[in-house]
């Protein structure tokens, strides 16, 4: 694996969360989460599934509704209010594990869509942008596509650069390679790796742990619903505190 | 590994073409009507049936009488053979088109009015066309009406700028509340057709053709007209039904879902004897609503609620993912809607909403039922009890068929060809 990146964090607080707690009806996923992100991190959250790292970043951008507690992403509390909520969802960015590219749009069109509708860009400096974030995920070549001809880790790195083309400061990445084969992970990983580079804020719900350790300023371990440990990378992995968190990465290192 | 099991390839072997009984027609012909001994008995069959048919309907095609005053004429030209009495068709040609009111002179205008249809319908079916053409489909439905009813064309005027109005209104309006838009463009419509309204009463005969009323419609003309009415209202309604039944507000759910599941609980022949009798005692007694008017209205509810059980099915067909992708990237309801669910959720229910709206064309022949002369009405009442043509059924009905067939037919066939055009490859 590649050598650690070493980047800047600043102390500027992108998101913070604090004593959140939901509900899918009376299964209680979340619970008492407490987490800040400062601009500049990069944090993977692991855990077995059904611990609510999924539920967690969705709850980000208002995906899913959280009943108490306060989120605040980039000053903008989420409260049911409709027009926060499309500010912060037009701030964050947001790569799904099955992609949830649009079928019936062109790879351009997906890309230039939202800029010009939420963004209101004349469509023409739309697609420039398109085509410089297309260029960053390195497909400029399938920009007149249909998302069906493309490959799986191609259509991904689509995804990514249609939520790069609305400039987000913040992006979140959910499970991104578990539906890849092998061969199309690496290069999803690399899209993602260069996003670090350039100082995006990012968190990302993954099983690379090779991503965590090079990648990742912080892991945080769920289980049922809570932080049960979060640390550097190197102390998460050499020296990992709680007996959950061992068992969790003997099995997935185990072999 | 054992030497048997060890293999290098050491030329890669060429594409070659399959063997000749895997070719071509051959190929067809074998797998597709001789595969089985069961297959080949049965082609023999069918083969044997067609065979039948065509030499048994064959003369009386052949033999059809196209000049004939009468069926006696028919039946004296034939003498005994055995043949078609296609006269009818000729020598009631009018009447089957335009029923037997529509005052002959006017003819040209049922047919300008559906040749300029063509017009008006060709940029909404061809997105290849320029999307100036949408102008011209805008107009129609208010040139059609001044041409198919007759009376000033200010009439029509004065209707589509109080519609034009509302849409200015609602265009100006709109960024600051939906409601209040809607609200401000209905009032500045209605204030304006009252003022219309006047205008039009005082100049009465300018540009005016003769009137021809509601009652005297009929024949194709009328199917053609409830048919296309009620099928281009109901898709929007139906969309909007469907879209209300899915809606968080409770009101909204549960009035949509009342209305569908009432509708579709009834049949349209009931519902088209409560717009001829019924409604009329819900009016004060000296307004009349126009009959094609109620009945519009009925089957156009029939259909909508059909159309929004089918789009509704396209709805649900969609991931889950689409509506997350499309939140996700801060496009707002009517933006999610309108550029990333409903084009897929429609495309899925092309074959649905051309099913249903094929039913809807056909079943126009329902009102012939209530005394409206459409081209079932006029063949069984005019035409059949006459006693000039008394008992020539397979010809007029066989015509009915044909010219239903050649409708529903092409539509099918658009709505196939469309589906191809929408394909982007697999998702």
């Amino acid at each position: 694996m590649a050598e650690k990146l070493k980047l800047e964090v600043s102390d500027e607080v992108a998101i913070k969360i604090q004593s959140m707690n939901k509900w899918f009806g009376s299964f209680h996923v979340l619970r008492d989460i407490d987490l800040t992100v400062n601009r500049g991190e990069r944090i993977v959250v692991c855990g077995p599934s059904g611990s609510g790292k999924s539920t967690l970043i969705r709850c980000i951008n208002a995906l899913e509704e959280h009943q108490t507690g306060q989120i605040i992403v980039d000053g903008t509390e989420l409260t049911s209010d409709i027009k926060n909520i499309d500010r912060i969802r037009s701030e964050v960015g947001m790569c799904f594990q099955h992609f949830n590219l649009f079928p019936h749009l062109s790879i351009l069109e997906n890309c230039t869509l939202a800029p010009i509708w939420v963004r209101k860009i004349p469509k023409k400096e739309a697609e420039e942008t398109a085509m410089h974030f297309l260029e960053k995920v390195k497909i400029p070549e399938q920009a007149e596509k249909y998302p069906g001809q493309l490959s799986g880790g191609q259509q991904q790195r689509v995804a990514i650069a249609r939520s790069l083309c609305m400039r987000p400061r913040i992006m979140l990445f959910d499970e991104p390679t578990s539906a890849l084969d092998p061969e199309m992970i690496k290069e999803v990983l690399d899209t993602m790796i260069e996003l670090a580079e350039d100082g995006m804020t990012m968190i990302c719900v993954t099983h690379e742990m090779g991503f965590a350790r090079q990648v990742a300023n912080r892991v945080i371990f769920m289980d049922d619903g809570q932080i049960v440990e979060q640390n550097e990378p190197e102390q998460f992995f050499n020296n990992p505190q709680s007996d959950r968190t061992k068992l969790f990465l003997s099995q997935i290192l185990g072999h | 590994m054992s030497e048997n099991n060890s293999f290098v390839r050491k030329e890669m072997i060429s594409e070659r073409i399959p063997p000749a009984a895997d070719r071509g027609l051959l190929k067809w012909v074998r797998e597709n009507l001789f595969s089985s001994a069961f297959n080949t008995i049965m082609t023999f069959i069918s083969l044997w049936v067609i065979y039948s048919i065509t030499i048994a309907v064959t003369p009386w095609f052949l033999n059809g009488v196209w000049d004939a005053k009468t069926v006696r004429e028919c039946y004296d030209l034939l003498d005994g053979k055995s043949g078609a009495c296609f006269a009818v068709l000729k020598e009631r040609f009018p009447q089957l088109i335009y029923g037997f009111k529509y005052p002959s002179s006017e003819y040209w205008r049922p047919n300008i009015a559906t040749v300029l249809l063509i017009v008006a319908l060709a940029p909404i079916l061809f997105r290849r066309l320029p999307r100036q053409l949408l102008i011209f489909t805008a107009v129609y439905p208010f040139l059609a009406f001044w041409l198919i009813w007759g009376g000033s064309i200010l009439t029509s005027v004065s209707a589509f700028l109080g519609c034009a109005i509302a849409v200015i209104c609602y265009r100006r309006f709109s960024s600051r509340s939906f409601a209040i838009a809607v609200l401000i463009s209905l009032i500045a419509a209605n204030v304006w057709w009252i003022i219309g309204g006047y205008i039009v009463d005082l100049n009465a005969s300018f540009l005016s053709l003769k009137v021809v009323a509601s009652r005297d419609m009929g024949g194709f003309m009328l199917n053609l007209l409830l048919g296309t009415i009620a099928v281009c209202l109901s898709i929007p309604l139906g969309i909007a039904l469907a879209l209300g039944r899915q809606s968080g507000m409770p009101i909204i759910k549960w009035i949509c879902v009342v209305f569908i599941e009432f509708i579709r609980g009834v049949p349209l022949i009931t519902l088209l004897f409560v717009a001829n009798v019924i409604l009329a005692f819900f009016f004060p007694p000296d307004t009349s609503i126009d009959l094609i008017l109620r009945v519009l209205i009925m089957m156009t509810f029939f259909n909508a609620a059909y159309i929004a059980e089918v789009v509704r099915g396209g709805l649900a067909a969609l991931s889950k993912g689409q509506y997350e992708a499309a939140d996700s990237i801060g496009l707002d309801y009517t933006q999610s809607m309108r550029f990333i669910i409903l084009p897929q959720a429609l495309k899925i229910s092309i074959p649905g909403i051309v099913n249903v709206s094929v039913g809807m064309l056909k079943d126009t022949t329902l009102v012939s039922i209530i005394s409206m002369f459409d081209l079932v009405g006029m063949i069984r009442g005019p035409i059949l009890s006459s006693t000039d043509w008394n008992g020539v059924y397979w010809e007029l009905f066989g015509a009915a068929a044909a010219i239903f067939f050649v409708v529903c037919f092409s539509v099918s066939k658009y709505s196939q060809w469309l589906e191809r055009q929408l394909e982007t490859g697999k998702r």
